[in-house]
């Protein structure tokens, strides 16, 4: 029988569960946890510099390695601050266990110092959670958190521990076993026989891939399918990587900025074959007028999205990879020539266009620039806005969990702490993350947070000195009325990075921008690259919201 | 500029169901449950919430109506890691109706 205090006994169940970095910042209710995890010879703490920061440096840490990451805050605005991060984890089903401080039990509804109640706040933007009450539930809370965060649909877990369970002692006889995640559900063999058949008989098929291919490790099964049946095969933001960019059956990313091409192939398909995505207006614009035409073949996880925003034919609720391994060996192996060459033509006639891609002065061109001078191992992660846009459009994916960007939420500042993450999980490989100054100054106290940890974390900043896709949509469509879009100042991003030890370049002033750019990124530990871009570069093609996709502007 | 709309969400004029949930009893429950029928703006005409037995489980009678999106308001409940499981009943269950007397 070993004697131990509630916030010994959460060390030990993280460590037992083989977390070995969390990402957070001390307060006063989170204390005796912290306390008892200094003691820890196993776990290393990233003291990041907001919550925020703390919650997307763990999402790096998962959406690189698909196990559950940690991060940690106090009570009140220390847990109110990670609220964007965890609910950006459960949009884009990112499994992670988040630890909250609370006021202690006999002060909780008194409107005690940094009490909120973070277990009501977060019900809507997590898989599930929980107050612990007592030491001794801990046993079986941090163990059932890891295992909701990693089975089925991952998501995140709150775990919000009052002061005095953290400093309540508890006996503890037997640790519980580390926790793994839980069976798939059974498949239906006759419903996969049936999407085999209908893949089979099909004259104009498309294949549609999303996160959950992704997440359940089934690229290369996913590749195989699309390969045996001839299947040309989109992507949504989530899913790229997937499948390489440059697969002869790759027709790239679908929806509002995607190709056109892409699109029209879509319009004429007569069955989808969807697989881990859910049908995000993002991605399917106008959802009555997307593939009129498709049959659709449904296969997720969650069985809650199946059927609700457009009808299956044959909805398959299965884990992606297991369904992927059944329906194989039923789908016979076919050129489909004539579809295939049909997709061609509409590749030829509307193709994805990079203006600029020669010149590492203009947006693409800078994109190609850092692609050129990298190789597939470098890990490439973004922050939300037209730099995220055209990365997404034009940087050549070749392999899943490559590409790290907030997809559902649509988190502006998510890209510098989520590539720090990335870096602490993977060390080895060299990470990018694409940034435009709008984002970039909502998570910038995290370049002390990087200088600190000395990480291979190369910042592409793609400076227009605006809220670019604001810009984008007041020009138009509110009759160029630019209001609160442009800023009227610009700070000094090279200083800035200087200033908190990060080394800098600025593209702006290099004679060869594209060698000033190689070296930056070929040389090891953290560095800003500063470049310029012009503000009245805009997205192309772009569906207007609430529009059909083949109602593409531009492009 | 063509802007979102969604459809407007008619629920009167749908006949009415009952929903009968088992769930693991402690204080959360009833947030989990009233927020999921809140966020996905689908409407509960009536609630009704017991312990039993043992007290660490409890019943919730929910009246709702038997619109399209019934279907997924269910599958989103059985996601919850609290709800047990979920049984529907048509509106001709007397659970709500012999509660009516309080209500008049």
């Amino acid at each position: 029988m070993m004697q131990m205090t509630g916030a010994q006994l959460m060390v030990r169940l993280l460590e037992r569960q083989g977390v070995r970095t969390v990402a957070g910042i001390p307060g006063g209710a989170i204390l005796p946890f912290y306390d008892a995890l200094s003691g820890s010879e196993q776990i290393h703490h990233v003291l990041a510099r907001h919550e925020q920061g703390a919650g997307f440096i763990a999402q790096g840490m998962a959406r690189v390695s698909g196990v559950p990451q940690v991060c940690i805050a106090s009570s009140g605005p220390g847990a109110t601050n990670l609220v964007t991060a965890i609910a950006d984890a459960c949009l884009d089903s990112i499994p992670m266990v988040v630890i909250t401080g609370q006021v202690p039990q006999a002060m909780i509804g008194t409107d005690a110092f940094q009490e909120v109640d973070i277990y009501g706040i977060t019900v809507p933007i997590t898989k599930h959670n929980f107050l612990v009450r007592s030491a001794r539930d801990l046993l079986e809370v941090v163990p059932d958190a890891f295992r909701i965060a990693m089975s089925g649909r991952p998501g995140p877990v709150l775990i919000d521990v009052p002061k005095d369970v953290q400093n309540q002692l508890v006996e503890v006889a037997d640790f519980p076993a580390p926790a793994v995640a839980d069976p798939a559900p059974q498949l239906d063999l006759a419903a996969v026989e049936l999407a085999a058949k209908m893949i089979n008989e099909a004259e104009q098929p498309v294949l549609y891939l999303g996160g959950g291919v992704i997440n359940s490790g089934a690229a290369p099964l996913a590749a195989q399918l699309a390969e045996q049946a001839g299947l040309p095969t989109t992507m949504t933001l989530m899913a790229l990587g997937a499948m390489p960019m440059d697969h002869p059956l790759s027709i790239g990313m679908l929806g509002m900025h995607g190709a056109r091409y892409t699109n029209f192939v879509l319009e004429e398909a007569d069955l989808l074959v969807c697989v881990g995505a859910r049908f995000d207006d993002r991605a399917i614009g106008r959802a009555a007028q997307f593939c009129p035409n498709a049959k659709i073949v449904h296969i997720d996880i969650d069985r809650s999205e199946l059927h609700k925003i457009k009808s299956a034919h044959v909805a398959i609720h299965a884990n992606v990879k297991c369904a992927l391994e059944a329906l194989l060996p039923r789908v016979q192996a076919t050129l489909r020539k004539r579809w295939l060459s049909h997709v061609d033509s509409l590749k030829t006639r509307f193709p994805m266009q990079f203006p600029g891609q020669d010149d590492p002065r203009t947006h693409y061109g800078l994109i190609h620039a850092v692609a050129a001078a990298l190789d597939d191992r470098a890990i490439v992660a973004t922050d939300v806005g037209q730099h995220q846009m055209w990365v997404a459009q034009a940087y050549p994916f070749r392999r899943p969990r490559q590409w790290l960007t907030s997809g559902g939420l649509g988190t502006m500042g998510f890209g510098l702490p989520t590539a720090i993450g990335a870096a602490l999980a993977e060390p080895d490989r060299t990470v990018v993350c694409f940034t435009g100054d709008g984002s970039f100054k909502m998570n910038i106290q995290e370049l002390a947070t990087l200088a600190e940890e000395g990480l291979n974390v190369k910042i592409v900043l793609m400076n227009n000195n605006a809220l670019g896709l604001v810009y984008q949509q007041q020009t138009l469509f509110y009759g160029q009325r630019l209001f609160a879009s442009k800023y009227r100042t610009e700070p000094d991003f090279v200083k800035i990075a200087e200033g908190f030890g990060v080394p800098a370049v600025d593209l702006d002033l290099a004679d060869n921008p594209r060698a000033a750019l190689a070296e930056a990124l070929h040389r090891p530990g953290p560095c800003l690259i500063h470049a310029t871009i012009d503000r009245e570069q805009f997205v192309y093609p772009m569906v207007p919201p609430g529009a059909a996709n083949t109602e593409m502007i531009g492009g | 500029m063509i802007e979102q709309v969604a459809d407007p969400l008619p629920q009167a004029g749908y006949a009415k169901v009952v929903l009968e949930l088992d769930v693991n009893n402690h204080p959360g429950v009833m947030s989990h449950i009233c927020n999921l029928f809140a966020r996905r703006a689908f409407n509960v005409e009536g609630i009704l919430c017991m312990p039993v037995s043992d007290g660490k489980r409890s019943r919730i009678w929910l009246l709702v109506f038997e619109d399209q999106r019934l279907e997924q308001m269910v599958r989103q409940l059985e996601k919850l890691e609290d709800v047990l499981n979920v049984r529907r009943h048509g509106a001709e269950h007397e659970v709500f109706e012999r509660l009516e007397g309080f209500f008049h």
